[in-house]
């Protein structure tokens, strides 16, 4: 077997040839081997006049398959490097990403939505090219190698537990130790001449940098927030202009976490409507199933008008709405959707139950929108809890009266 | 980002200028550009701009830095209020 010098490590394993030999090419190292027995003969040299029946058979196993494992689709092959074969990836999305994608965005199986941990490249990394850092959620996976076309460079993909950059580094999953713990276990020395890492800005909450030099020998260079821009960033000589390091918040940015969003209020919602719906039917008569039905049926259109007011209206009209606090942005959406609830109902209900479900949906809007301080770039916690001990109050208040109106009204009537 | 401010005062963001060596990691990391590191020490340009991320404290190789960082989420806050400072928060 030849020795490997690290100098190049392109291959091209499907192509290899069945020898065990490597071939030399110039400075480039090929196959040192193929991944095949040499007494099996190729599965693909299928005999064309064997007897036939049946659909054609699949194409022949490629040779760096393995037993019990899966190659996942967004492998293109694998190169040969004196650590192990690393997968090389293609840089654009096919139809199941996108698929994953939208899965992902509307939130299913979204905390499952993950790539293995470790080393990956693209193009024909050698021992000088850049080492690119990030988190194991698929989607992170994705924006990163969609804008690696024609980059030659290896991908170091930490278990952040399926959680992108930005809140793995603030859960403390993309953090100082696991950079250091991926690296020595991809044993990154051996595969790069360099010492540097490039991580992702946002990853910036959970990784000491001069911790990350002592701990594996590996300097930290901070990259651009977008993955969009690391091209820029590396003709830059490894520099982000300002615009790069800057966090945008645009309208787009904010209609895709919308899904989510709902997503999650989906169970709690639930529970609520079916409360709505009993304490409606609570009447003179004991209980009224025309009253639970009729009356739930308004006090379930004040709730998801409300919920619809906060966690759609509210972000996409964010920068737009007066006020800094999400809780007085939800109160604003919150009070125009309940009066076009009222405008629509008009004449058929009394003028106390009319002020209830103004009460549910304009206290339901707040909420959500205060919840969604959660999914934005520039909130801090501690103006999150400030207008908190101020939102909650009110909201709880205009839910206790609501509710006790909501009851009392048949009583009153 | 300049278009999106949200409460002012409310950052527990600290920078001692003393102990700065003006290393100018601060104003990389940081998404919202609060600090500004020239002749030759850092110096807070924006401070409501702070989302309290905790980068630049993670980063500051000689602990000048110091804020309190944590999640900006509602129902992460509401289960410490519920549960306690120390609990086991679940995830938001």
């Amino acid at each position: 077997m030849k020795q490997l010098s690290i100098k190049k490590f392109d291959a091209d394993p499907p192509k290899c040839d069945c020898e065990g030999n490597g071939r030399s090419n110039g400075d480039k190292v090929t196959p040192l081997q193929s991944l095949q027995p040499l007494s099996i003969p190729m599965a693909g040299a299928v005999d064309e006049d064997a007897p036939c029946c049946g659909p054609k058979p699949a194409p022949p196993s490629r040779p760096y398959e393995k037993s019990g494992y899966r190659i996942v689709h967004f492998v293109k092959d694998f190169v040969k490097t004196p650590v192990g074969d690393i997968p090389r990836i293609e840089t654009g999305l096919k139809g199941l990403d996108i698929g994953g994608t939208i899965r992902a965005r509307i939130g299913i199986s979204r905390d499952r939505y993950k790539v293995a941990p470790g080393l990956y490249c693209v193009g024909s990394p050698d021992n000088e090219s850049p080492v690119l850092v990030t988190a194991n959620y698929k989607l992170s996976f994705d924006s990163l190698r969609k804008e690696l076309a024609g980059l030659d460079a290896w991908i170091l993909v930490l278990d952040t537990r399926g959680v992108n950059v930005w809140c793995a580094a603030g859960k403390r999953t993309f953090s100082t130790e696991e950079v250091i713990r991926q690296v020595k276990r991809v044993e990154l020395e051996k595969m790069v001449s360099h010492r540097e890492l490039i991580l992702p800005q946002l990853g910036a909450p959970g990784v000491s940098s001069h911790k990350v030099k002592k701990g594996c020998g590996f300097k930290v260079i901070w990259g651009p927030i977008k993955a969009r821009d690391i091209k820029a960033f590396l003709k830059n000589d490894k520099r982000t202009e300002v615009g790069m390091r800057q966090l945008t918040f645009t309208i787009r940015e904010r209609i895709v976490l919308i899904p989510v969003e709902l997503s999650l209020v989906v169970k709690p919602s639930l529970a609520i409507l079916l409360a709505v719906f009993l304490l409606s039917g609570i009447s003179p008569d004991i209980f009224s199933l025309s009253a639970a039905w009729f009356r739930g049926l308004n006090g379930a259109a004040a709730y998801l008008l409300g919920v619809f007011a906060g966690a759609v209206v509210v972000p996409v009209f964010l920068p737009w709405l007066p006020s800094r606090r999400f809780y007085i942005k939800g109160i604003q959406t919150g009070v125009t959707a309940g009066i076009i609830l009222l405008l629509v109902l008009g004449q058929n209900i009394t003028r106390l139950e009319s002020v209830t479900l103004l009460l549910l949906a304009v206290s339901v809007s707040s909420y959500a929108a205060m919840n969604f301080t959660g999914a934005t770039p520039y909130t801090s916690p501690s103006g999150v809890e400030k207008e908190m001990r101020q939102g909650i109050p009110v909201q709880l208040l205009a839910v206790v009266v609501a509710v006790i109106t909501w009851v009392a009204a048949p009583f009153v009537s | 980002m300049k278009d999106f401010r949200y409460l002012e005062n409310v950052t527990t963001l600290v920078l001692d200028e003393d102990k700065c060596i003006g290393c100018g990691l601060c104003e990389v990391v940081c998404p919202h550009t609060v600090f500004k590191v020239e002749n030759p020490k850092a110096s807070i340009i924006d401070r409501d701009a702070c989302m309290e991320c905790g980068a630049c404290a993670a980063n500051c190789p000689v602990e000048a830095i110091s804020v309190t960082p944590g999640v900006g989420c509602a129902s992460y806050i509401i289960q410490r209020w519920v549960k306690g400072k120390d609990a086991v928060i679940e995830c938001c």
